[in-house]
């Protein structure tokens, strides 16, 4: 019976802790997402969404807790390919001498053979993920000499590439263009109806508001957590965000 | 070696050849240089240069050590330069002192037990050789060692090239497809330190660094393309090496400053006139006059 639970949540993280060098910067905290469902991951710099990501994806180690994804543990997810990363903008070397094909290509190396030869399936993985974010002009472009807002969809493409039932999406929205912002959440549709699980990480509170079912709001562990429409509210935003007003977040329109 | 000799493009390029310790030092630094200069393309790329730096500095007491053994002196420079990096490591995870001046003084420590240990250990071992290199008075036994090494060297980079790239480029990425990054880190440092034992025999262990950076960071300049920085690195290593030596036998100066020189030389040409990259944009300058 047990395992069925778990099955039945791709992502269960519970009482997880993260330390670096006795450090705290994550204690106590708890999701669980199903497959289909998109959550906003809400807090200050610092607050530990990076941290959250990097102990979803096996980056850092937690000191305490237990997460398992789609049941199993994180490693032998790595090994299945089910977490796509999307890193932040300022997470990334612009200057690497790499072309967005090539970039793209990254998503499938964890499925290919120790000399990472593409075979027939992942060049035409490739070459769908590029078309799904309209990159297809811009194959052999360095990533270097893409705009914001294409440098992300680039890693956005990696991760449909590497065709992931999880996708963390660290700041999807920040610092891209209208055209971008629009083609995402287009794609998050599109994620949300093929039963792909999102969590994505972000500072503007209409995005959460737009697209998120549910919302986790972090200062070093959980404040609240559920459905957006519930948990959402001022205060536990003001509390989210270390006696903020919401007014001041908002703009005084909201 | 007289002025008339090289007046001559053909006699400058063959006169040194007739020499058999010339030939060896022209086969054995391009060896070295290719080498190097394979590696240096991930090192400017991940920012490993002052580690470059450390790692090469700290295998002096490792080789003198080795020296005195009677080991390889491979072996013993291997285990100080992965021991530095390790130290290092330690070091800046214990104590709140940053990262590069953890990194400055345990070089730096290593470097003067290795002195030390020279003036100690009264043996035939060559301080100026080691410091400065010496590719023209290299032994069978080095040249065995050299090939060897080199040959591991750039059959590890081979089969790793793109698992190494995409750990420089976005090892968070790497580790989330199930890559094993620690592996890698692990791969690069020992490359690292191989190379910096078969620099050192070029150029000494003051300026070896130089073979690790430099080819590097002048390809950087020269391409948008990983494939194309690693082709153009070893290229410009080699050239440098060759280049070096031939200045060095024509005008009796010291073999591994000129190839450093020659290196500097090129970058600072890429520097002034790469296409894209450098200051004068020769392509906007062509296209002007097109």
């Amino acid at each position: 019976m047990e395992s069925i639970k778990y099955h039945n949540f791709r992502i269960d993280a519970e009482n997880i802790c993260v330390d670096y060098n006795g450090k705290v910067a994550l204690y106590d905290a708890n999701l669980r997402l199903k497959p289909g469902q998109i959550c906003g991951l809400v807090g200050m710099n610092g607050a530990g969404k990076t941290t959250f990501f990097n102990a979803l994806t096996g980056f850092v180690n937690i000191s305490k807790g237990k997460i398992r994804i789609n049941g199993e543990s994180v490693r032998s997810a790595q090994k299945d390919q089910t977490i796509a990363y999307v890193p932040q903008s300022e997470g990334i070397d612009s200057q690497f001498p790499i072309n967005v094909w090539d970039v793209v290509m990254m998503g499938r190396y964890g499925s290919m053979n120790i000399f990472r030869c593409p075979r027939e399936s992942d060049v035409q993985a490739v070459k769908d993920a590029i078309e799904r974010v309209d990159l297809t002009d811009h194959l052999s472009t360095p990533i270097g000499n893409l705009s914001g807002g294409q440098r992300k969809r680039t890693f956005l493409a990696r991760a449909i590439a590497q065709r992931a039932s999880i996708l963390l999406l660290d700041e999807p929205f920040s610092g891209v263009d209208i055209r971008t912002e629009k083609l995402i959440s287009e794609l998050f549709i599109q994620f949300k109806n093929e039963g792909k699980t999102i969590l994505l990480s972000t500072h503007d509170m209409i995005h959460v508001r737009e697209f998120c079912d549910l919302v986790l709001l972090i200062n070093k562990t959980v404040v609240a957590y559920g459905e957006t429409s519930e948990v959402f509210t001022p205060e536990n935003i003001t509390t989210t965000f270390g006696g903020i007003s919401p007014d001041f977040l908002f703009g005084p329109e909201s | 070696m007289e002025l008339c000799s090289f007046l001559t493009l053909d006699s400058f390029i063959t006169d040194p050849l007739t020499h058999d310790f010339m030939r060896k030092a022209l086969l054995m630094s391009s060896l070295v240089a290719a080498v190097c200069g394979f590696l240096s393309s991930y090192l400017t790329l991940k920012g490993w240069a002052l580690m470059g730096d450390a790692v090469s500095h700290s295998v002096m007491p490792g080789v003198v050590v080795a020296y005195a053994l009677g080991l390889p002196f491979s072996l013993g420079a291997f285990i100080f330069g992965v021991g530095s990096v390790a130290l290092i490591g330690f070091i800046k995870q214990k104590s709140r002192v940053k990262e590069d001046t953890v990194i400055g003084l345990v070089f730096t420590g290593f470097f003067a037990l290795g002195i030390v240990l020279v003036s100690k250990i009264k043996s035939n071992i060559d301080l100026h050789s080691i410091l400065f290199g010496s590719p023209l008075g290299i032994s069978l036994s080095d040249v065995k060692q050299t090939i060897f090494i080199s040959l591991l060297v750039v059959i590890l980079l081979s089969i790793f090239r793109k698992d190494l790239m995409l750990y420089c480029f976005d090892p968070r990425h790497a580790k989330t497809v199930g890559i094993n990054v620690c592996f890698l880190h692990y791969l690069l440092l020992t490359c690292l330190s191989l190379a910096a034992v078969v620099g050192l025999q070029s150029v000494g262990i003051i300026l070896v660094v130089a073979m690790l950076i430099t080819p590097g960071a002048t390809a950087y300049l020269l391409t948008d393309k990983f494939d194309n920085m690693t082709i153009i690195s070893v290229l410009s290593a080699i050239i440098s090496s060759l280049i070096g030596i031939y200045i060095s036998f024509w005008f009796d100066l010291e073999t591994g400053g000129s190839i450093v020189l020659a290196q500097t030389f090129i970058f600072l040409f890429a520097f002034l006139f790469a296409p894209r990259y450098g200051i004068f944009k020769l392509k906007k300058f062509f296209a002007v006059y097109k």
